[in-house]
């Protein structure tokens, strides 16, 4: 299936090349209602096919034409497959994409090899004072990109602000969670991306079809007593969701918000209404 | 890594500035993305389907869910509850159930096809592996599912309500599964829940229970439950008369409108009307086809795309996707003859979600508790408008192909889940670390390819126009890493003469305008080619899409493979670069293509790409699109970079399949693959199939070691050679397809002699040589034989003109039987009587010239035909595997026609002579495997040799079951050197019990043609009747096949001259049973002489009342015609046999089968039917008494 445009547009994908495996991508062309935010994030787009025409009804603008607009690279005809083979192997790869075609293969790799991770991820510059300043009913924290350990001052922000109102964490905020609730994070070897990531909601038992992209996740043996498990990749039996229900926290690994993606998980955000709204009462 | 080989980049320079204009008109800026983007979604997006309803749906279904999860709101709850689900039902396999009983879905027809087998056989897999005791009825013995070893108890027995209840009676089963044998199973299990017969003897419906049937299949509480959450469907209404249908058109106001039977298979009776007098003519058709007389009347969405999703519910409520489907023919064709395409192509992750989620909220509203659905919807490509169109609350053909499609064995899963496991306590198949629960994704693209293969040319009369009523007899599937690539090699698998998508001189190409015009906009079987020619001769995509309502996205697609040709037609194939052939190649070009295009062989072709190493990379179906590691054996081609085949040095064997089911090759040549497969697999070979029907239980990854889901051909298959390098190939058990291959394939060996992986010797190809199989269908070559043989076959000749021809015929006599050489299933043979009719044949029927001769023969009058299947070894041994006696004469093709082992009225001399010659035959062509003869007996008992071929014949599988002895196991077993002696295999076996198999036929679907029986063979599938007398054997095959048989009432008795002699005969049967008898003129008039009473009845020129309103008013119960083919019975006696099978009156047309059925009918009327199991035969007690009646019934013969 084409889902493209929202993952374009996911600041989740900041700094990265995302591969897609699905192999006709820009069917669709591009519109502006699914746009995830204003800009595009990621580093570059590896492709197998791109659609030669458009159909859709909301089509504004080809692929193409959009990413040239955004000065976003994108490779197509690469054998997506065997990447992902690589990359399942190997984990995440540095890698360079280039319009450059008097560069030889050998100069590309010495390219990429001279690169280091590079962290963009800023994602809690606001203070918590000023947070709390406003006097949020509740307060989420959302997804990344990046390592929740690379980054102590947020996990402190975090923590000022835990049991003060409710939160939410998703993705990247559900990892800071776990972190500043004394728990520790890992980095994945290939980390879940996709659609179709089954996760069980350990307190109603069924089986949710959810959207993911981490490479990190919470160590559920290292938190402290009172913080539960409430989610549960099925994949690989890894930490999808978590609970301090003394302090109204409540987080999940995964992207309940979809785009791209289903929507099994839809009844989180009126979780977290519920959440806020019994905490205003009871204060 | 760099991955910066071919690199094109997307992106030039940046424009960024100019960007943000856009992003004004767009949404707020996303730094609170999660309100703004659930506001939007709910409102927004459903706003835009303009349907308030929906949004309260949404909010009903949350209301659900909340109700759930409120049970467990975050604070305040103890946390040990929260871990183990409180609400959550309990899960897990259940065992208070021992017995289980499975409905297969009978005999093949169209729209229910050998998909069902591959369900019904995993299903039976997956509950015995649980440790169940399954009880099977299906009637179709071609099927794997009925192998004796499939299920504990298995009957092949008639499936009406009356006869599995006998059998409920007798096995109690706790629980019944009626999901997987398609509208056969489920229309079965509502008749019986009804009539109390599953409380009666407390058997439960499991995976889908009475009312959630009943809401999906009825047309009215469907449309309700689907008002009740909210979802749109097409503007429509329900009539169970003609008069209300005409009101609700009046109602809905614009034709064309679409009429919908309820309860019916494969659209059956349904069509679409855009006049009044279409409308009243289809309606009439479609209550007298519905079970409950019920038709929808509904607003045609021409022009509108189909998507289709296949959705999984499991008892804990968790529901998962298994694949979304595209159709390329908009709606009004229906899926099963539409090209679809998975996964969907044209939907935004929006709109697929949209449809993802009213599949979940469907699937629930209507109550399906466990196992697979299938969900149809319609899009409008103007504004995204979504509305539905279907659901079938079963495993269906699409949920074959999505199985295919994507590796996830839906029918499997059903069948666990049914039995109380819920999704993620299975683990996935492939993967077999991750769960069940999952929605699997496609790293490649199917054209389901089932372009449907169609058999109009066989029902003359019938329009070759695709409608909502399903007509195609099978489908190929192709997988690829581009669309392209799975369309062209989806075209080429279906084998009807195109080795791809244009490159080709087609006869489109002669058209005018005119006709080009009018077949895009209406479908039809060939519309595909149309476009191709329309774009060749310059028609834009746009205008095309105007015409067709095809998507411009596949046009778009279609017309950049135009534009390949164009550049392969201005170059030579020494000029074609490396990458020049890489980019041909990966958009899906046959060899066989470029070398059209480029005025060359396919073997240059092929030498050149070879030379240049553009070979193509065999890629894996995993279900995960690479993200796990999977061990999956399920591959496809494609001309990409990575190959992942990883052969193995094993002792392996390469077995190429059937191809797309047509009629004449069907589910018993699959049936022969399958055995194959078993059985040198447990001969401790490595098994590989290759094949491209998605239908089969061959292309069921589990069935072989390894599979390449490709098309037959030979570049294909010289590709698999040389990547495999097994030590035997093997071409005789997938029927013609296979066989056509075996002598380019021995070419390719030989000029290649390619080493066997394993290491010692060469690859060659098993069993009888090529060379054998081709002397035994080259005329010349088979005559010489036969001389040396001293074995006699009816007198004539190979004619290269037409002047040869009435030579022939003079000299041999009239009647002859005329055909072209070279052909399967009987096409475009015929019986002639004159000069002047086989000129009309030879102007009308088919080409003839030197390249392709016509074979006059004379035709043997009243003679009975025998068929026999025989086992030849290395050694030169041979024994019969079963003598088959016909019931109807020879002439009528013996697919067509019942016949029974063992024989009945045949003198031993007979069967002496024919089995010297078929012994003498088997070891003069060397078979080694199996060999199919025919036979002719005269009335003065003399034998006749019709047909030898030396292959698995389409009877294998009934004398299996017939004889108790595998013979397409014991026959792959010889090929791979072992004789008959070491199988245990060395005496004929005549088996106490009578088998009868009945042909079943798709007249019903083809509107306008003749119903009669003839040598070109028109049956889509097959039943049996097992029993001790042969009366009741055929009795049952009778009701199996669908056949009502009277026991009492009025037969109307037609025949003509050259059958009057019998007319006595069959008279008086009827009389001893009866039966009034009702004539015609001329029959009445023989009777009258005879002495024996008769009504006479106007034929339907001469005045009312008539024959016509006799069937009508329902005063006959029975027919038999037998035609004079004269200008006035091809409109006249047509036209009432046609009402015959409208108004479900069983016509027999020929003489025998008229005394058998009366015979059947006497051994109903005097004892019931027992319903014997497969696995009982062996204690069946004899009576000899039947042999005794069918003697009485055919001394004439």
């Amino acid at each position: 299936m084409p889902r493209y445009q929202e993952i374009l547009t996911d600041p989740s994908y900041a700094g990265q090349f995302v591969l897609m495996t699905n192999p006709h991508i820009g069917n669709t062309g591009v519109n502006f209602d699914d746009e995830e935010s204003m800009q595009c994030f990621l580093g570059g787009l590896v492709i197998r096919s791109l659609s030669i025409s458009t159909s859709n009804w909301r089509c504004a603008e080809t692929l193409g034409d959009y990413l040239a607009e955004r000065n976003i690279v994108g490779i197509y005809d690469v054998d997506t497959r065997a990447i992902t083979c690589r990359l399942r192997q190997d984990g995440s790869l540095i890698g360079v994409l280039s319009t450059e075609e008097s560069k030889s293969d050998e100069e590309l790799l010495e390219l990429s090899r001279s690169w280091d991770i590079v962290d963009y991820s800023r994602p809690f510059n606001m203070a918590s004072l000023e947070t709390l300043k406003i006097k949020p009913d509740g307060v989420l924290f959302s997804n990344g990109p990046g390592d929740p350990s690379a980054v102590p001052y947020a996990v402190e922000t975090v923590k000022e602000i835990l049991g003060k109102v409710p939160v939410f964490g998703i993705c990247m905020g559900h990892q800071l969670l776990g972190q500043a609730l004394g728990g520790t994070t890992f980095q994945m070897k290939f980390g879940h991306h996709g659609g179709n990531h089954p996760v069980r909601n350990l307190w109603s038992g069924h089986v949710e079809i959810s959207a993911q992209n981490h490479h990190y996740a919470v160590d559920p043996a290292s938190l402290p007593e009172g913080v539960e498990v409430t989610h549960v990749n099925l994949n690989d039996g890894s930490c999808a969701g978590l609970a301090y229900p003394a302090q109204n926290i409540m987080s999940l690994q995964y992207h309940p918000e979809a785009s791209p993606g289903p929507h099994d998980s839809d009844n989180d955000f009126p979780e977290f209404i519920e959440l806020m709204k019994r905490a205003k009462e009871n204060a | 890594m760099a991955y910066c080989v071919d690199c094109q980049s997307l992106s030039s320079n940046s424009l960024l500035s100019q960007s943000a204009s856009f992003f004004s008109l767009s949404k707020p800026h996303s730094s609170k993305p999660n309100n703004s983007r659930l506001f939007f979604r709910f409102n927004k997006l459903c706003g835009a389907t303009s349907s308030a309803s929906l949004s309260l749906w949404r909010s009903n279904y949350r209301l659900r869910l909340n109700s759930v999860r409120n049970q467990h709101a975050v604070s305040g709850i103890d946390v040990s509850e929260k871990v183990s689900p409180k609400g959550a039902p309990k899960l897990g396999k259940r065992t208070d159930l021992k017995k289980i009983l499975i409905i297969g879905a009978g005999p093949i027809v169209i729209g229910q096809a050998c998909e069902f087998d591959y369900s019904g056989t995993q299903a039976c897999k997956a509950l015995k592996e649980e440790g169940y005791e399954v009880v099977l009825i299906n009637s179709n013995p071609a099927t794997i599912m009925t192998d004796p070893d499939m299920a504990d108890r298995t009957y092949i027995t008639p499936m009406t309500p009356e006869f599995v209840e006998q059998i409920i009676e007798k096995e109690r089963p706790d629980a019944l599964l009626p999901t997987m044998g398609g509208q056969t199973a489920l229309n079965l299990a509502v008749a019986l829940a009804e009539s109390g017969a599953l409380d009666k003897y407390g058997v439960e419906l499991i995976g889908a229970k009475l009312e959630a049937i009943k809401k999906a299949e009825d047309r009215d509480l469907f449309k309700q439950a689907m008002k009740n959450i909210g979802i749109k469907t097409p503007p429509s209404g329900i009539g169970t008369t003609l008069e209300e249908c005409i009101e609700i058109a009046g109602e809905i106001g614009e034709f064309p409108l679409i009429i919908r039977p309820a309860f019916t298979l494969g659209g059956t009776g349904g069509g679409i009307a855009y006049n009044k007098e279409e409308f009243e003519a289809i309606c009439k058709a479609g209550l007298a086809a519905s079970v409950t007389t019920q038709v929808l009347v509904e607003k045609s969405l021409l022009g509108w795309k189909e998507y289709e999703l296949e959705v999984m519910r499991d008892l804990a409520d968790n529901v998962v996707i298994i694949c979304s489907i595209e159709n390329i023919d908009p709606m009004g064709v229906h899926t099963g003859d539409s090209i679809t395409v998975a996964p969907a192509q044209t939907l935004t992750d929006k709109e697929y979600q949209r449809l993802r989620d009213y599949s979940i909220a469907i699937i629930r509203e209507i109550g399906v508790e466990t196992g697979g659905s299938n969900v149809q919807f319609a899009v409008n490509p103007e504004d995204g408008e979504v509305m539905v169109i279907e659901m079938n609350p079963r495993v269906s053909r699409s949920s074959a192909l999505a199985s295919k499609a994507t590796g996830f064995p839906i029918a499997k899963m059903a069948a666990k889940l049914s039995v109380g496991y819920s999704l993620d306590q299975i683990p996935n198949d492939i993967t077999k670390k991750t769960p069940a629960s999952f929605e699997p994704s496609i790293d490649y693209v199917v054209t389901k390819a089932s372009i449907p293969r169609f058999a109009f040319e066989k029902f003359p009369g019938s329009e070759p126009i695709l409608t909502t009523q399903m007509k195609s007899v099978g489908e190929s599937m192709a997988v690829g890493r581009t669309f392209q690539e799975s369309f062209q090699k989806a075209v080429r698998s279906l084998e009807c003469g195109y080795s791809g998508w244009g490159c080709a001189k087609i006869k489109e190409l002669d058209w005018d305008w005119d006709q080009l015009k009018y077949s895009l906009r209406v479908p039809n079987p060939e519309r595909i080619h149309a476009i191709y020619a329309a774009m060749k001769k310059g028609m834009k995509v746009d205008d095309i899409h105007e015409l067709s309502y095809i998507d411009k996205w596949f046009l778009t697609q279609l017309k950049e493979l135009v534009d390949v040709e164009q550049f392969l037609l201005a170059h030579n194939l020494p000029n074609l670069t490396k990458n020049d052939l890489y980019e041909v190649k990966k958009r899906g070009f046959s060899d066989k293509q470029i070398a059209f295009a480029t005025k060359s062989t396919e073997k240059e072709v092929r030498l050149r790409r070879l030379s240049l190493g553009v070979i193509p990379a065999y890629k894996r179906v995993d279900t995960c699109a690479a993200e796990f590691e999977a061990n999956t054996p399920y591959m496809y081609s494609s001309y990409d970079f990575e190959c992942e085949s990883a052969p193995t040095q094993r002792k392996k064997v390469l077995i190429l399949g059937g191809g797309p089911n047509r009629i004449g090759q069907g589910i018993e040549f699959d049936y022969c693959c399958c055995h194959t497969s078993f059985a040198l697999q447990k001969a401790g070979y490595e098994t590989i199939m290759m094949n491209s029907n998605p239908e089969t239980v061959s292309t069921d990854y589990d069935t072989s070691d390894r599979l390449y889901f490709e098309p037959l051909t030979i570049e294909d298959v010289s590709n698999i050679i040389d990547l495999e390098r097994p030590v035997g190939i093997i071409v005789q058990f997938g029927g013609q397809t296979p066989l056509k291959l075996a002598l380019p394939i021995q070419q390719y060996l030989d000029e290649n002699k390619p080493v066997c992986a394993s290491g010692v010797g060469h690859v060659r190809i098993w069993g009888t040589s090529p060379d054998s199989i081709d002397a035994a269908e080259d005329r010349e070559r088979f005559n010489v034989i036969l001389k040396e043989l001293n074995i006699e076959q009816p007198k004539g000749g190979i004619a290269k003109s037409e002047s040869d021809a009435l030579a022939i015929a003079k000299e041999v006599g009239y009647p002859v039987v005329v055909r072209p050489s070279y052909v399967l299933g009987g096409r475009a043979m015929e019986i002639v009587y004159s000069d002047d009719r086989l000129a009309t044949y030879l102007e009308n029927a088919v080409e003839v010239d030197p390249e392709r001769p016509v074979l006059v023969d004379k035709y043997l009058s009243d003679a009975i035909e025998i068929d026999v299947d025989a086992l030849a070894d290395l050694n030169g041994n041979v024994v019969i595997g079963g003598i088959m006696e016909h019931i109807e004469q020879a002439g009528v093709h013996s697919g067509d026609s019942a016949c029974m082992i063992p024989t009945q009225t045949i003198p031993s001399s007979c069967l002496d002579t024919i089995r010297s010659w078929t012994i003498k035959l088997a070891k003069r062509l060397k078979v080694c495997g199996l060999m199919n003869c025919q036979y002719a007996i005269t009335m003065s008992r003399e034998v006749f040799l019709l047909e030898a071929n030396p292959r698995a014949s389409r009877t294998v599988p009934f004398v299996s079951k017939a004889i108790g002895h595998p013979l397409a196991k014991y026959a792959s077993l010889i090929m791979s050197g072992k004789s008959l002696h070491e199988l245990g295999f060395t005496e004929e076996v005549i088996p106490k019990y009578v088998s009868v198999k009945e042909a079943v036929l798709p007249f019903e679907k083809f509107q306008g043609c003749d119903v009669l029986l003839g040598p070109e063979m028109r049956s889509t599938g097959e039943v049996m009747g097992i029993d001790p007398v042969f009366a009741v054997a055929f009795a049952k095959a009778q009701i199996a096949a669908g056949q009502k048989l009277p026991l009492s009432g009025t037969v109307f008795l037609s025949l003509n001259d050259l059958t009057k002699p019998h007319l006595e005969k069959i008279a008086r049967a009827f009389l001893a049973l009866d039966f009034s008898i009702v004539s015609t003129s001329g029959t009445a008039h023989v009777l009258e002489l005879a002495k024996i009473p008769v009504e006479r009845v106007l034929k339907l020129h001469e005045g009312r009342p008539h024959a016509g309103d006799m069937l009508a008013n329902g005063q006959i119960q029975l027919m038999v015609i037998t035609s004079s083919g004269d200008a006035l019975d091809q409109i006249d006696g047509m036209k009432l046999r046609r009402m015959g099978l409208s108004y479900k009156v069983p016509v027999i047309t020929t003489v025998p089968g008229a005394l058998a059925t009366a015979a059947a009918i006497r051994s109903l009327k005097s004892s019931t039917c027992k319903m014997i199991a497969l696995q009982d035969l062996s204690d069946v007690e004899v009576k000899t008494g039947g042999i005794k009646d069918l003697q009485s019934v055919s001394s004439s013969l």
